[in-house]
């Protein structure tokens, strides 16, 4: 930290140099943009209405600028909901009893789902101002955000170890500061891999949030998504491959200028205390410690933050554990309003959709899942087939590996529903049968996860082991299966678990394609919800993401999880 | 007791109980009926073996822990919380790894709400005191283990507390290390150079509770409970050869391994009921360990028999460690142990003497007599039809009496033993126990 008080150095350091002024220009550049956005914004819905998509690729960088934006802002509500909602959830004993559960559900919620419901809210907020549409898409890409990121605060804080958290009290440390000192760096580390999760979730919703339809008008927000979409009406090939490119030079972006920097300042707060090798440092970090003013004014602002942090808000915590034993009273009043509030709601529920839902509707539904599963399971076996060997070729190739690694991870990242439009061309001009061929397309962008995942598992094989292979001489089927498979099988079903997540999901998106006036549809849960979206019909888009909520609540459950306990007990090294 | 006297002390610690309830009837008592004074100008230590509750007793003393009855003095004053002049060392260092040295050296003087001129001041005066001079702006994962301890000595010393708490402030480092913190740590304290007035100090190790304190108190285990105190009276700087000093250890020692009365072992099955509420608790012990210490106990320079602090020093085993394994042994009657010393008897020795299968009968006539654990589950398996039975009745049979940890280490050390006697064996996968082919035949 900076010494204050001696002005003579900090003159000196104060004085701006070449790299001062580069990232000076960038920092205005960015707030002129940010204002002119939020100029347009303010517009009535009818000066920019839908034909305001130009398919002109000289357009896409302003697109683009719009679109990172948006996942800036819905990054930052998320954080909003992480800092209150899970650490609500953590510190009350009583609101973790109802805040977790529903976190869990939201979690296995498909993301696409939310659509239809937060756009009739969000417009209805803001009736005629792009500012509702505006809000609308944030909202949207922050329902892909924000579960997992508050899950993972919460986890954090109730993880603290014992003797951190004894540290604190015995120091007198108040609740403000317990938080800023303790809770919230521990959560850090957690919290930015889990960013990194929620932007490609973010991604992948841009292109359904960026065009929003209210009844009969749509509304088309200036955006990635939204190009991607205008290309696919008027049936422009190259304006979707124009796209990809924008994409991916964001994404880059994205990486190389917040999360990189992020990454390698987030190992600082790792609890570990032995000191891991360390990554390479990032060059955006690099370069601003070479600069002399921002560097300094970065040390003041870290250096007002810490104090902020260290305000003696709050009571001090007397004792570590309570020995009251919380009374009984209270508790039986709380369980009695949130029976109330249940019983309120399924009745509520009940009358909404009374005489508009049949039993065989719900049974129709529940036989798409099962399709629908179907799928999921074949695409998950058939991608295991494929890319369990070749990340085991590659992760026992230490040169390969991390390469391969760094390119899965970024492909997990990309929006696949990108490349749809590349396959239902393919589709429609060899006539082939959409309830096969658009299959693929819900794999397209989650089999990565499995193939990072078994390349790390891979090349953390232990080295003593190989040898020990090598030295009895263990080839053939004796490898696969005793070796190498169970070996990997933790990080495959990590992979799995993910990519078996993200199918579901990506269901909605895949099962019903369409190019120019051509509509595909393959008979499934997720063609069923994607319908019903495009239709209005709200109830049975509710119906079918509470059918499929369930689906993949039940398959978490009864298969997942066991296999992973299972690996985690039995096949780690320890 | 008069008031005067109520200030003589900083501490005093009146009939502390500290019981956890547990879903049936009976609590676990980790702590019973405790009573300590702390005067000013005195290192005292807590000794005892791992799960005598003198932990226990630091965090109540901390004000980190409320007692389940009992009472606590903070200089003559009730103590409902941590208090301002009770700092704290802990075994794990506990330093956040987010702080540099002199950001977590400050924590507790921000806490307190000091000027940030006085924080600075007083926080380069405990480092250079406690020799971090040099690392302040280091961060914790960049220090040794030792280093690290004294950015935790440094911390609890730099908010001047009257009474500095140690839990088991060495035992986390290596022994070198260990004894340099030591020595520094009492040269200070001897020059009057630390800022505090007492010290209280846990440990499980003799040695270094007799090189360092003016008193001891001496725990056992379950419950927790003083049994003896101890004036240490040599001058500082301590020798550890000095006959005197040899002698107290000795003397320890053997006030540490006085042999409890146990219960006879009826030898008929019909009463195992009766016997099933006095499983006991068993620390992690795995078979090599017990053989290991029987077979040097048998061979050259001891030939079965051995002074326990000399064997102590030359296996490089703390209390902890060595004590376990001389209790297993004794309860299997193939040692004894008395005055400090530990004695192979003719069945240990006979048991060192055979061949691996004789071995493992004798073993087993050992474990089925006199561990009532492995017999009652044997018995369960025997009655069976299809020989397995559930490890989770023994576990909530066993966590009547004990904790969860001591139940798990429990049932792990006697399924270590029934595999190697062949009286059972144990499914993970199930959480079962079961009786194999081979298993059978043995009766």
């Amino acid at each position: 930290m900076s010494k204050a008080g001696v002005p003579a150095s900090v003159s000196a350091r104060a004085k701006p140099n070449f790299f001062d002024i580069i990232t000076i220009i960038l920092i205005i550049a960015l707030g002129v943009f940010i204002a002119s956005a939020t100029r347009h914004v303010l517009q009535p819905i009818a000066v920019s209405g839908e034909s305001s998509i130009s398919l002109d690729p000289s357009n896409l960088p302003w697109y683009a600028l719009r679109t990172t934006l948006r996942m800036f802002a819905a990054l930052f509500a998320s954080l909003i909901f992480t800092f209150t909602y899970a650490v609500l959830a953590a510190k009350s004993r009583r609101a973790e009893m109802v805040l977790i559960p529903i976190l869990d559900i939201l979690q296995s919620v498909p993301i696409l789902g939310f659509l239809t419901f937060t756009v009739v809210f969000f417009m209805g907020l803001f009736p005629g101002k792009i500012l509702g549409a505006e809000l609308a898409a944030i909202f949207t890409i922050f329902t892909s955000q924000a579960w997992n990121m508050a899950f993972s605060m919460y986890q954090s804080i109730k993880t603290i170890p014992s003797d951190m958290s004894e540290a604190a009290s015995g120091f007198g440390l108040t609740g403000w500061q317990r938080f800023w000192r303790l809770e919230v760096p521990a959560a850090i580390p957690g919290l930015v891999s889990n960013m990194m999760m929620s932007m490609s979730g973010g991604w992948f919703m841009i292109v359904y949030s960026e065009t929003i339809t209210v009844g009969e008008t749509e509304i088309t927000l200036p955006g990635i998504g939204s190009y991607v979409g205008t290309a696919i009406e008027q049936r422009n090939i190259f304006a979707v491959f124009y796209a990809i490119i924008a994409m991916l030079l964001v994404i880059l972006a994205y990486d190389q200028l917040l999360f990189r920097p992020l990454v390698s300042w987030s190992s600082k707060f790792r609890l570990e205390t032995t000191k891991s090798e360390s990554d390479p440092v990032p060059w955006l970090v690099r370069m601003v410690h070479r600069t002399r003013f921002l560097r300094w004014a970065g040390d003041k602002i870290t250096e007002w933050i810490y104090r902020f942090g260290g305000l003696p808000i709050g009571r001090r915590s007397f004792s570590v554990k309570t020995p009251l034993i919380p009374s009984r009273t209270a508790d039986i009043l709380w369980f009695a309003l949130l029976g109330l509030i249940a019983i309120i709601s399924v009745f509520y529920i009940y009358r909404s959709i009374n005489g508009l839902l049949t039993f065989s509707e719900i049974l129709y539904s529940i036989e798409l899942g099962f399709l629908t599963l179907l799928r999921v399971i074949a695409m998950i076996v058939l991608a295991s087939l494929i890319w369990v060997p070749a990340g085991i070729w590659l992760g026992l190739k230490p040169v390969w590996a991390r390469r391969a690694q760094i390119i899965a991870q970024f492909m997990a990242a990309f929006p696949a529903n990108l490349f749809y439009p590349f396959f239902v061309v393919g589709i429609v001009h060899f006539h082939l049968n959409s309830d096969i061929w658009l299959t693929p397309l819900m794999i397209l962008g989650t089999q990565w996860y499995i193939l990072f995942n078994v390349i790390g598992g891979a090349s953390a094989f232990p080295g003593d082991l190989r040898e020990a292979v090598k030295n009895f001489n263990i080839k053939g089927r004796l490898w696969w299966f005793k070796v190498m498979l169970p070996a990997i099988c933790p990080y495959y079903v990590t992979g799995a678990l993910t990519a078996c997540g993200g199918a579901w999901n990506a269901s909605i998106a895949s099962e019903l394609a369409k190019w120019g006036d051509t509509t595909l549809v393959a008979e499934g849960l997720g063609a069923y919800i994607a319908q019903a979206t495009i239709a209005g019909d709200t109830i049975k888009v509710g119906l079918g993401i509470v059918v499929m909520s369930t689906f993949v609540i039940l398959f978490n459950r009864l298969v997942w999880h066991p296999l992973y306990n299972f690996a985690q007990r039995r096949l780690t090294f320890s | 007791m008069s008031n005067q006297n109520n200030e003589e002390f900083l501490v005093q610690v009146k009939n502390c109980r500290q019981s956890y309830p547990k879903d049936n009837n009976s609590d676990l008592i980790v702590l019973d009926d405790v009573n300590l004074n702390l005067k000013s100008g005195e290192i005292v230590g807590l000794l005892g073996r791992s799960g005598s509750g003198k932990s226990t007793l630091l965090r109540i003393i901390s004000g980190l822990l409320p007692p389940t009855s009992g009472e606590v003095l903070w200089k003559g004053k009730q103590l409902s919380g941590p208090a301002p002049g009770i700092a704290m060392v802990f075994q794990s260092f506990a330093l956040f790894p987010w702080l540099t040295v002199q950001d977590n050296v400050q924590l507790g003087l921000e806490a307190k709400g000091t000027p940030r001129k006085q924080q600075e001041e007083l926080a380069e005066d405990a480092i250079d005191l406690i020799g971090l001079g040099g690392y302040e702006k280091a961060y914790p994962k960049e220090l040794s283990g030792g280093m690290r301890q004294r950015v935790g000595l440094a911390r609890a010393l730099v908010v001047h507390p009257d009474l500095l708490l140690m839990d088991e402030p060495f035992s986390a480092l290596d022994v070198l290390t260990a004894e340099n913190l030591r020595t520094d740590l009492i040269k200070l304290w001897v020059e009057k150079k630390l800022p505090v007035q007492s010290i209280l100090i846990v440990t499980h190790s003799i040695e270094e509770a007799v090189l360092m304190c003016d008193r001891l108190l001496i725990f056992s285990s379950n419950p927790g409970k003083v049994v003896h105190e101890l004036n240490v009276t040599f001058p500082h700087p301590r020798n550890r050869e000095d006959p005197a000093f040899r002698q107290l250890v000795d003397r320890i020692y053997t006030l540490m391994t006085h042999r409890e009365k146990v219960p006879p072992v009826p030898d008929n099955p019909a009463s195992v009921k009766s016997v099933a509420e006095g499983f006991t608790a068993i620390p992690l012990l795995p078979m090599n360990l017990m053989t290991g210490m029987a077979e040097t106990l048998m061979a050259a320079p001891y030939h079965g028999k051995a002074d326990l602090p000399k064997l102590a020093a030359t296996l490089q085993l703390e209390l902890d460690d060595l004590l376990p394994i001389g209790e297993a042994l004794q309860t299997l009657n193939f040692a004894d142990m008395a005055e400090g010393d530990i004695t192979l008897t003719d069945l240990g020795k006979q048991f060192v003497d055979s061949e691996i299968e004789d071995r493992k009968s004798i073993f087993r006539q050992g474990v089925i007599k006199n561990v009532p654990l492995i017999r009652a589950i044997r018995n369960v398996l025997d009655e069976r039809w299809n020989h397995r039975a559930s490890a989770e009745r023994f576990r909530d049979e066993l966590e009547d009496t004990m904790s969860p940890d001591y139940a798990r280490q429990t049932l792990s050390t006697i399924i270590g033993w029934a595999r190697y006697a062949e009286i059972f064996d144990f499914d993970e996968e199930s959480d079962q126990f079961f009786l194999d082919e081979d298993d059978k035949t043995i009766r």
